[in-house]
């Protein structure tokens, strides 16, 4: 084998190891750190499997279960799968102030962990605006109740 | 009527891009210089016709003509005329209008500053950019037309997204943007001309680098306004976030960055051609890719992207484009071989081919982060998305090894150094790095990668500075010149060196401030009642109340938070919601109180002016300001290393051969020093 030749053996081997290395490395942390995007519904049906990565869980507040300590900053409600009655949801816990449109029947996406204790302890919470700007549909009205009564839309105290 | 106009100059400019594409690569590719007078018109016609469409579209945005489609979908009465403008490209088949107006003039820029070079490679560089034009020309005049004509006409539209009505800067960012995406079609079509030819000859390499520059630029500058943005409108309390729509400027931005390197090391020692060649064609490959997946709506569902015609248009686009970039890479890269190899594995050349691979690796995972979700989706049918953890721990380290590089590159040699030398060159750095960081422990701070980023910022600013000011000091003590006419004089003598060491400066000064404010800020929600102060960080916090205001497209109401400084100065910060007349949804904008030394962020979240409370999550980014002045430093790097050289005569018009004969007094500065 000529010098240059063994010299691009080397080359090209280096580079397949450090590229190996790099994909080994880039779909290890890839799968440690997927956010799975699941209804309560989805979620519950996974079993043991939910518990521990983090998770995306999308659903509306049920109603009347809005619990907000403003003092401890300290949030629970119930998010389910849908308006349905009898929807699967489950309870979230979170330790954020809920934005000024969070309430009742409103759809939401919270990022976080499930536990065994069933409960579901999210760190992020975001309220689903529409990502593409939609006028009113006919009929809908738009939320004036907040536009006039800035009060009527923030999250009750218990 | 303005559907049809502005249909009419789309099919022209169809036409053109299709004639102008036909001839050049035709008769480029045999050989003849009879078509080049044609392509030139074409590229004329091209222009001119995407200018026209363009103009008609806002003629039709200022009139509020709802019977063009677009309009009806964007526009309204009561937006405010500058948004209105705007909303040329707030919206998918306005922003694909607006990048075929951009990509005429960049062509045509291209035609005018380079008319006098060899026909037959013009030809060739002018026929592949039309054939890209006809793309971008075709997908205006079918899938995503925005000239449609509506019936009956509506009285008013929805107007532009209000978050996009939120701030100055988002009238900024999008064109800046897209300078830097249709800015590669440049590169791309120059490096495909060199590739159909076979052969490459070393005056195309200062015009590739510096259209390249010039994009590359634009796209620095448009990256960090859209984060600039981000943190002044979304009230999330960050710049980045890692998604796929910014990654898609990232990506391209990666191998741009390779391959403003990898030139120097192609100009200088004549290696690495066929690799600096597939970076170009990459680049422009990712603006594509990257346009795609901004503008598809794919990620927020592969299912609703299949529902438009705009996607698997983009599609058989990118699968066309790769298929021909490897075609055209396999065939002709024996035509291309390096003149030399490395001849020692420490050397400028290998600290810049090492830098192409970290830069080369980092879009790979990057890649791979932003493209997994979508494959996830459409093999298996799973919904995921890729945590941020994933691209910081990937990222992050292949950074602070960039930034090393930064400092180690300059301070080698090209071709085979001296140990001693070698050892004068590193020594100071090397402390001054390993002094920053116990500097950063004694003074408290913790966190290894910070610190870690901030000692090689360290190490990598101190070499950079001395590359800026030891010509300078050499010529005071030589030409006995004052200390300012030695600066600008070693400045002038190589100016791209020169300019490329402030775009170091800029992007060391963006490392810190991004590892500063996102390794130690500090945030805390928060529970404000009238009257009654709170302390954060350094500052007090009263709410003193609530007030509102009308603006001609929304009514806000805001907290008016009394902050009290360390220094003793009161301000009065107004966190508010705003309300837009056609949205249903409220959208906050934060208030912030920046200073050089840190930012205190306030993003208010519920309030009750009756209780008289309001709910804020209140944020302290430490030197995060540092990343936006960031930008005028590299701009102005960027324009100094870009800036044609002046003509010493009327014929000597080849911008190739002035820059070229700035770079060997470096040897002799390098060898001063």
């Amino acid at each position: 084998m000529t010098p240059k030749a063994r010299n691009r053996l080397v080359a090209v081997a280096a580079l397949l190891v450090a590229g190996g290395g790099l994909a080994f490395l880039a779909l290890g942390n890839l799968g440690a750190n997927l956010v799975y995007y699941w209804t309560p519904g989805e979620m519950l049906s996974h079993g043991d499997q939910a518990y521990g990565p983090t998770i995306r869980l999308g659903g509306v507040v049920v109603p009347g279960t809005i619990h907000w300590d403003a003092v401890k900053t300290d949030l629970e409600f119930v998010i389910a799968d849908s308006h349905a009655p009898g929807a699967k949801n489950v309870v979230v816990h979170a330790r954020e102030i809920p934005p000024q449109m969070f309430r009742d029947g409103i759809g939401v996406v919270v990022e976080g962990t499930f536990s065994k204790t069933q409960r579901f302890e999210s760190n992020r919470l975001m309220v689903n605006h529409s990502n593409e700007y939609r006028a009113p549909k006919p009929g809908e009205k738009p939320n004036l109740d907040t536009l006039q009564d800035p009060t009527a839309a923030s999250a009750r105290s218990p | 009527m303005s559907s049809a106009l502005g249909y009419g100059f789309v099919l022209g400019g169809l036409a053109c891009a299709a004639f102008g594409a036909v001839v050049g690569i035709t008769s480029g590719m045999m050989q003849k210089d009879g078509g080049y007078p044609w392509v030139r018109r074409a590229v004329w016609g091209f222009f001119a016709c995407m200018l026209l469409a363009n103009l008609t579209m806002v003629y039709a945005l200022v009139t509020h003509d709802f019977s063009v489609s677009y309009v009806a979908h964007v526009g309204s009465r009561a937006t405010p005329l500058a948004f209105t403008i705007v909303s040329l490209w707030s919206a998918l088949e306005g922003s694909i209008l607006f990048w075929g107006a951009i990509m005429g003039s960049y062509v045509l820029a291209f035609a005018l500053a380079h008319r006098r070079e060899s026909p037959r490679q013009m030809q060739l560089a002018l026929g592949t950019m039309m054939a890209v034009g006809i793309f971008f020309a075709f997908l205006i005049a079918g899938p995503a037309n925005p000239f449609e004509a509506v019936f009956p006409v509506p009285p008013d539209g929805p107007g532009p997204n209000p978050l996009l009505q939120n701030d100055v800067l988002m009238i900024v960012h999008p064109p800046l943007l897209y300078l830097g995406y249709v800015g590669m079609v440049v590169p791309f079509g120059v490096a495909v001309a060199a590739l159909l030819k076979g052969e490459f000859s070393p005056s195309w390499m200062a015009p590739l680098r510096r259209w390249t520059l010039i994009a590359w630029t634009f796209l620095t500058a448009g990256i960090i306004v859209g984060g600039w943005w981000a943190y002044k409108v979304l009230g999330w309390g960050g710049f980045w976030s890692w998604d796929p729509v910014e990654n898609a400027s990232f990506l391209p931005w990666l191998t741009t960055s390779a391959f403003i390197h990898s030139t120097m090391v192609h100009e200088r020692k004549g290696m690495l051609k066929v690799w600096t060649l597939a970076l170009a064609l990459a680049s422009f490959v990712l603006t594509i890719l990257g346009t795609f997946m901004t503008r598809s709506g794919i990620f927020n569902s592969v299912h609703a992207f299949s529902q438009s015609d705009i996607g698997p248009t983009f599609l058989i686009f990118i699968a066309l484009l790769i298929v021909f970039c490897f075609a055209l890479l396999t065939t002709r890269a024996h035509l291309l071989t390096d003149e030399r190899k490395i001849d020692a594995p420490v050397s400028r050349e290998t600290a810049i081919l090492v830098n192409n691979l970290l830069l080369v690796a980092l879009t790979f995972t990057v890649l791979i982060g932003t493209l997994f979700p979508l494959i996830s989706e459409a093999v298996r049918n799973v919904r995921v998305s890729v945590g941020e953890p994933y691209f910081n721990r990937m990222a992050v380290p292949g950074f602070i090894a960039v930034v090393f590089l930064m400092g180690v590159g300059p301070a080698l040699p090209w071709g085979r150094p001296d140990g001693a030398s070698l050892r004068k060159q590193l020594l100071a750095p090397t402390v001054a790095g390993v002094l920053t960081a116990i500097v950063c422990v004694g003074w408290g701070l913790r966190g290894l990668w910070p610190i870690v980023t901030f000692a090689v910022a360290g190490f990598a600013a101190v070499v950079t500075l001395r590359e800026l000011f030891l010509p300078a000091v050499v010529r005071m003590k030589e030409h006995h010149e004052n200390a300012l006419l030695a600066f600008v004089r070693s400045a002038q003598k190589a100016r791209r060196r020169f300019g490329g060491y402030v775009v170091h400066l800029g992007i060391i000064m963006v490392a810190v401030a991004v590892a500063a404010s996102s390794g130690y800020s500090q945030r805390t929600a928060r529970n404000l009642k009238l009257d009654e102060p709170t302390q954060f960080g350094r500052y007090e916090l009263i709410l003193r109340g609530f007030t509102n205001g009308e603006e001609p497209h929304r009514t806000f109401v805001a907290a008016k938070v009394e902050v009290k400084n360390p220094s003793g100065s009161v301000t009065e910060m107004l966190p508010r919601v705003n309300y837009y007349e056609r949205s249903t949804d409220p959208i906050g904008t934060p208030a912030l109180l920046s200073s050089a030394r840190e930012d205190l962020y306030l993003s208010l979240l519920t309030f009750s002016a009756e209780a008289g409370t309001a709910s804020l999550n209140l944020f302290i980014f430490p030197l995060v300001g540092w990343i936006w002045f960031g930008i005028p430093v590299i701009v102005l790097g960027a324009l100094i290393a870009a800036w044609p050289p002046r003509r010493r005569s009327a014929e000597s018009s080849l911008p190739a051969k002035a820059p070229a004969s700035s770079d060997p007094p470096k040897q002799a500065e390098r060898g001063a020093a």
